[in-house]
């Protein structure tokens, strides 16, 4: 099949950027990343820069892959990070346009590169579980109802892609930091720290400079492991707990 | 009071503002629509400004409509600065947007807030001021021995005005859309998601976003095909 | 070189317990004065420099990637291994133990492997301290289940993501000390050089990624944990960026590269579709718990099947030969990885593949939507269910055992694991070498200790599944914190290394000079073309089966490739900018020298063991022949231009009496 690809190229942060047009000749068996490869074997043997995207396990799970594809995160399948999008989405002559992830907390390093390191110290901030090594019990001495752990798995899930503050037209993170709130404050493993955790988290994930949530809905739609908006209402009521009625000041 | 600054400071504190004043101004809409409705009960106005002095005399009803006033302004005030910071926030836009995946209305909540508030300030301007103005006239009505403001006059002088009655249908219309995101989501950010009651929240935004304003539209329709007949 | 393992005296089930509690110790206010640098933060470097950063030590932490959290260490799905018996079906260590040693082809070293089956129980207490959701029961408890190898279920597991979960956890804890400054965190930063000053590991060369400048950072002692090298295929189910960089200029430095051959081939991955093909994508190991493996008993239905004409379903059961339950009965399905992958090349050597390329066999799980559906129906109260609803109710189960596994399957390749058969295919998977450790987990240089799968001591000849995570958080969590101190306990009056120093100087020098060499030659090939050749040449003769003849010619030919390389190879862009380019090609061309030592290191073991099979030596049926008298060692290559060099580890086997395996 043959497309029309406009690429977003953009030197470094301080670059204006602009979208370029290339002819690419692809399979359909092909995934995106592999008809990208083709496009930069093809520029590197016109001796040019070849564009610069990340990816690494290409197998949907490492959370680095980050395009986005008409307008979409991840492109149009859902639950479908850009690494597992085949051609076969794709109809030959087709003119597909990729732009990086949008968000001021995320600058684009080079072309469709960007910085998410906001998200580790959001992460930072309080996403863990203070529990130094050999300090634990037996695995089995506090069971978890199936429900709960799987509802607190389904949290865990996230990729820590971005691509929820990628399709948020306020370009807020709160997706990906309440996904993290709730499957630790959803655990009794967790629960000891909850409204420390989220209060830090919540505090950073502003300092970043992220927007605030307008309930609007585009991260659930378009989050490549379809995590779920009920955890930020999870997370806003452990927030207003925390900061209302726990005695939990920082 | 630091805790308490930077809660209200903080992203979902500044939301949770947003909210409650929201589900206010939403308490309110159904009892002013109420209120309304009296225009239509074709006596001259007598019940409506039987309801209008109530509303305006009451010491308990005045507490609440400065409240109104206040959170009215709130609700505005923090809705053009959160939506300035997340313009900021988002930064650069996408040479090709989507907008498969969100409501209409939950994308433009800023814009719809402004020309509600336009609405705003012309329909206070018109009706409200005019009578804390004191340039009404007089009327008596029954079960009151002193004269009240005529508030149905000015009323009915716009309810005919065809334009007026384009600009009224239009605003209920944009505060139609406002709360057809707005309602559920001012709980959503509450915190009150849950699998079993959000659908029930759902559903009864959509009705009310859609009931409350018609009721609102049909009183100036009304009036204007009556005066128009 | 005389290969010292400093295993502990005492009998196997002492020797650890003893050892840890006799160990030199640092003490606190010491351990404050010294500093780490780990390099790599996959599961053991990631646990490692948590564990390091709550024992008080200062520690500098460095990954090529831009969160510690997308290390492969993510895409490991199956599970994880301990010796739980939670499941009361006769688990022990020891059995643990046994299963690794037998299952490693008696190649590995029995008291790392006790050590091993010992911390393994520690590690799930840990993880799920931290909160890693593993499956439940309905009861509240940890659910377990089978891998292949085993007769027990003591596979711990998290949906087809336990990989991801035991590294969130990892990163989490890890995210905590760099919040509380005892983790200094480099992301995007990418070791080119290991320093040594009087003969110790003191420091590293590291580049900056986003600038293209180079740095130094000194330490105490250098820990690496920079995961497997199975990217010298070029097609595997690693991930694009896994490389062996790190572990091989420790090797340049004089470290030792032990058993490079042995390599996993894993028997179940999705097959080659076509030549733009980066990479291969695994289906879980756990699949065959409840999946059927088989091929058409004819070539003709097979060549029905790779043109088109039938699928799978029209294949009647009784012409269907399900060639694993057919030769060992014992196991069936689930022999171990080099056994099962093994019997999937003879079968399409045979003629009997099932993909247009010839390359794949069936991996089928009617059977068990059937049997699921029937138990689900009967335990839900339902009479006479219909077929239909048996096949959707099993469906359904097999849903939730396997939901995203299938889902990324029928993604990859557009069809629907749910109704026709998968097809699946061996591909590399895992590198059982790695540098060489002694118990310590120290290599032969001073100061220098390597971690999880950059290091080669644990799994013998061939890994068992759910044990790569094991043996990574083992290391991190269990292990080095202890033996660090052997070393540390002699450094506590070492003062802070200087960055400044000649040795420092040098390397980072030498790195340069590299970098540039590389960006200059200005050729007119690809870094990708290269890394493409030399996989195909590492796969067809270094790959499942191997013989003298190939491999003497496959070293002719990577030595020529690499010159290749160095006078062709195109670079665009600076070596002082952000470069990926650079970066492959960094990468690429020490695997090129890698690629080198494998395949001598095949050719130098003169037998049929575990992930390496020479076809010279197999019995009658086509099993792999061990040569114990002969082979019973660890190879540890010493790295030289013209003709790397051999040091041999005898390996003794105390506890265990070597056998042939047999999974009949
Ligand atoms: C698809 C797949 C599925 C698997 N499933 C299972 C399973 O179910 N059970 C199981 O037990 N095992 C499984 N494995 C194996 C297991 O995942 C790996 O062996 C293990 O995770 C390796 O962990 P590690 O910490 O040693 O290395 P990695 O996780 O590979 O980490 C390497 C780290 O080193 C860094 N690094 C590398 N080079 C440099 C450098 N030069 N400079 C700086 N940093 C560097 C990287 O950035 C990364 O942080 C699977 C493997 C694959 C490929
Ligand atoms: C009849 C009057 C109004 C009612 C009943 C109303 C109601 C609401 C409600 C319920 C919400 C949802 C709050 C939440 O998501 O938690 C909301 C949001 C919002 N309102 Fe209003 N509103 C009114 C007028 C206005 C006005 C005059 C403005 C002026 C700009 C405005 C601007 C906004 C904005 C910007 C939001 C979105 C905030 C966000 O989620 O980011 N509204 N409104
Ligand atoms: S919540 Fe979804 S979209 Fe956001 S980072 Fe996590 S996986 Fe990506
Ligand atoms: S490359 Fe790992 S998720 Fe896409």
């Amino acid at each position: 099949m043959k497309l029309t690809l406009k690429v977003w190229r953009q030197n470094g942060p301080n670059d204006k950027g602009n979208l370029e047009t290339h002819q690419v000749e692809a399979s359909e068996h092909m995934s995106f990343l592999e008809m990208m490869d083709v496009l930069n074997e093809n520029l590197i043997s016109e001796k040019k820069t070849p564009v610069a995207f990340e990816h690494d396990c290409r197998e949907g799970i490492c959370g680095t892959c980050n395009m986005v594809i008409n307008g979409r995160p991840h492109g149009p399948q859902k639950g479908t990070t850009v690494c597992q999008l085949h051609m076969r989405a794709f109809k030959d002559g087709d003119t597909i346009v990729v732009e990086p992830w949008r968000a001021s907390a995320f600058p684009v390093i080079k072309d469709l590169v960007v910085d998410r390191s906001p998200f580790d110290r959001i992460i930072q901030a309080g996403g863990y579980i203070s529990v130094n090594t050999g300090q634990a019990q037996d695995a089995n001495a506090i069971p978890i109802e199936k429900d709960l752990a799987s509802q607190a798995f389904d949290a865990a899930t996230c990729i820590g892609c971005g691509a929820c503050v990628a399709a948020c037209p306020n370009g807020s993170a709160m997706l990906f930091t309440s996904a993290k709130v709730a499957h630790l404050n959803m655990l009794p493993q967790g629960e000891v720290e909850s409204s420390k955790r989220v209060l830090n988290m919540v505090n950073q994930m502003d300092e970043e400079g992220f927007g605030m949530c307008s309930n609007v809905g585009a991260c659930e739609a378009e989050c490549p492991k379809e995590i779920s908006i009920t955890n930020i209402a999870l997370m806003n009521r452990e927030y207003l707990t925390a900061s209302l009625a726990s005695n939990t000041t920082t | 009071m630091s805790w308490f600054s930077k809660f209200l400071g903080s992203s979902i504190g500044r939301k949770l503002l947003m909210s409650l004043t929201g589900l206010f101004l939403i308490s309110f809409l159904p009892v002013h629509l109420a209120g309304n409705l009296q225009l239509l009960a074709g006596d001259g106005g007598e019940a409506f400004n039987t309801y209008a002095e109530f509303m305006t005399t009451n010491p308990l009803i005045k507490f609440i409509s400065y409240g109104l006033y206040f959170f009215i302004l709130l609700h505005t005030f923090l809705g053009v600065r959160i939506w300035l910071r997340n313009r900021s926030a988002k930064g650069s836009k996408y040479a090709v947007s989507s907008t498969g995946t969100s409501s209409f209305s939950s994308r433009n909540m800023a814009w719809l807030g402004i020309i509600i508030f336009a609405f705003l300030v012309l329909h206070l301007y018109q009706f409200w001021l005019k009578m804390k103005m004191g340039v009404l006239e007089k009327v008596n009505v029954a079960g009151l021995d002193e004269p009240v403001n005529n508030l149905y006059a000015p009323v009915e002088a716009a309810f005919t005005d065809p334009i007026y009655v384009i600009i009224y249908v239009i605003a209920m219309i944009v505060i139609g859309f406002h709360l057809w995101h707005g309602f559920q989501s001012s709980f959503q950010t509450l915190g009150l998601n849950h699998k079993k009651y959000t659908p029930v929240i759902k559903g009864l935004g959509a009705i009310y976003s859609i009931v409350v304003p018609l009721g609102f539209i049909v009183i100036p329709i009304v009036f204007y095909l009556r005066h128009a007949m | 070189m005389k290969l010292d393992a400093k295993i502990p005296a005492g009998s196997l089930e002492e020797k650890w317990t003893k050892y840890r509690s006799t160990m030199n110790l640092v003490a606190p206010n010491n351990k404050r004065r010294i500093d780490i640098i780990v390099v790599g933060t996959g599961l053991a470097g990631a646990s490692a420099a948590a564990t390091l950063g709550e024992l008080g030590y200062n520690v500098k932490a460095f990954t090529f990637h831009d969160s510690p959290r997308r290390a492969h260490s993510i895409a490991a799905q199956g599970g994880i291994n301990a010796a739980k018996n939670y499941q009361n079906d006769g688990d022990s260590v020891y059995r643990l133990f046994y299963d690794t040693i037998k299952g490693g082809d008696y190649r590995s070293r029995e008291a790392n492997v006790h050590r091993l089956a010992e911390a393994s129980r520690n590690i799930i207490d840990q993880c799920v301290a931290q909160g890693v959701p593993f499956a439940r029961e309905y009861g509240g408890l940890l659910a377990n289940r089978s891998f292949g190898g085993v007769q027990v279920s003591r596979t711990f597991y998290a949906r087809g993501q336990t990989g991801q979960q035991l590294l969130l956890g990892a990163y989490q804890s890890l995210s905590r000390q760099i919040t509380l400054g005892k983790v200094e965190m480099y992301n995007r930063h990418e070791m080119l050089d290991l320093v040594l000053m009087d003969g110790k590991a003191r420091g590293i060369i590291a580049r900056n990624l986003l600038t293209g400048k180079l740095e130094r950072f000194a330490a105490h002692c250098v820990v690496i944990a920079t995961g497997g090298y199975g990217n010298v295929f070029y097609l595997s189910t690693n991930a694009m960026g896994s490389n062996v960089t790190a572990a091989w200029k420790s090797v340049r430095r004089g470290a030792l590269m032990a058993n490079p051959c042995y390599t996993q081939i894993h028997p179940t991955c999705i097959p080659v579709s076509g030549d733009y093909q980066s990479k291969l994508t695994l289906m879980s190991e756990s699949l065959r718990n409840d999946g059927r493996v088989w091929v058409p008993k004819t070539v003709e239905n097979a060549e029905a099947i790779r043109s088109g004409k039938k699928t799978g379903l029209d294949i009647a059961e009784g012409d269907r030969d399900y060639y694993l339950e057919r030769r060992y009965p014992a196991f069936g399905n689930l022999v171990p990885r080099d056994v099962a992958s093994r019997a999937a090349k003879t079968a399409c050597d045979e003629g009997k593949g099932v993909s247009p390329t010839g390359l794949a066999v069936f991996l089928d799980f009617s059977a068990a939507i059937q049997r699921y559906g029937k138990s689900k129906a009967h335990s839900t109260g339902m009479h006479n269910p219909s077929d239909a609803e048996i096949t959707k109710l099993g469906r359904a189960v097999i849903k939730e055992k396997y939901g995203n596994l299938f889902q990324m399957y029928e993604k990859i390749t557009g069809e629907d694991p749910y109704v026709y058969p998968m097809k699946i295919y061996p591909a590399v998977h895992y590198t059982m070498g790695g540098v060489w450790v002694d118990y310590n987990l120290e290599t032969n240089i001073p100061g220098l200790f390597a971690l999880g799968e950059a290091n080669f001591s644990d799994h013998g000849a061939n890994r068992l599944g759910a044990s790569a995570l094991m043996q990574g958080l083992a290391d991190g969590y269990f292990v080095i914190p202890y033996t660090i101190g052997q070393f540390l306990s002699k450094e506590i009056r070492t003062p802070q290394i200087e960055t400044s120093a000649p040795e420092f100087e040098k390397a980072e020098q030498e790195t340069r000079d590299l970098l540039e060499r590389l960006v200059s030659v200005k050729g007119t090939q690809s870094v990708e073309s290269f890394h493409r050749r030399l996989g195909k040449i590492m796969w067809e003769y270094c790959g499942m089966s191997r013989n003298a003849e190939g491999l003497k010619k496959a070293r002719k030919m990577v030595r020529e490739l690499r010159e290749e390389f160095y006078n062709d190879v195109f670079i665009p862009g600076t070596a002082n900018e952000f470069n990926p380019e650079l970066e492959k090609a960094g990468r690429v061309a020490d695997f090129l020298e890698l690629g080198e030592v494998m395949i001598m290191d095949a050719l130098d073991r003169n037998e049929s063991c575990g992930g390496h099979f020479r076809e010279e030596y197999q019995t009658p049926e086509g099993e792999a022949l061990r040569r114990d008298e002969e082979y019973a060692y660890v190879a540890a290559w010493e790295w030289d231009e013209t003709e790397p060099k051999v040091h041999k580890e005898e390996l003794v086997f105390e506890n265990v009496e070597l056998k042939t395996r047999s999974y009949k």
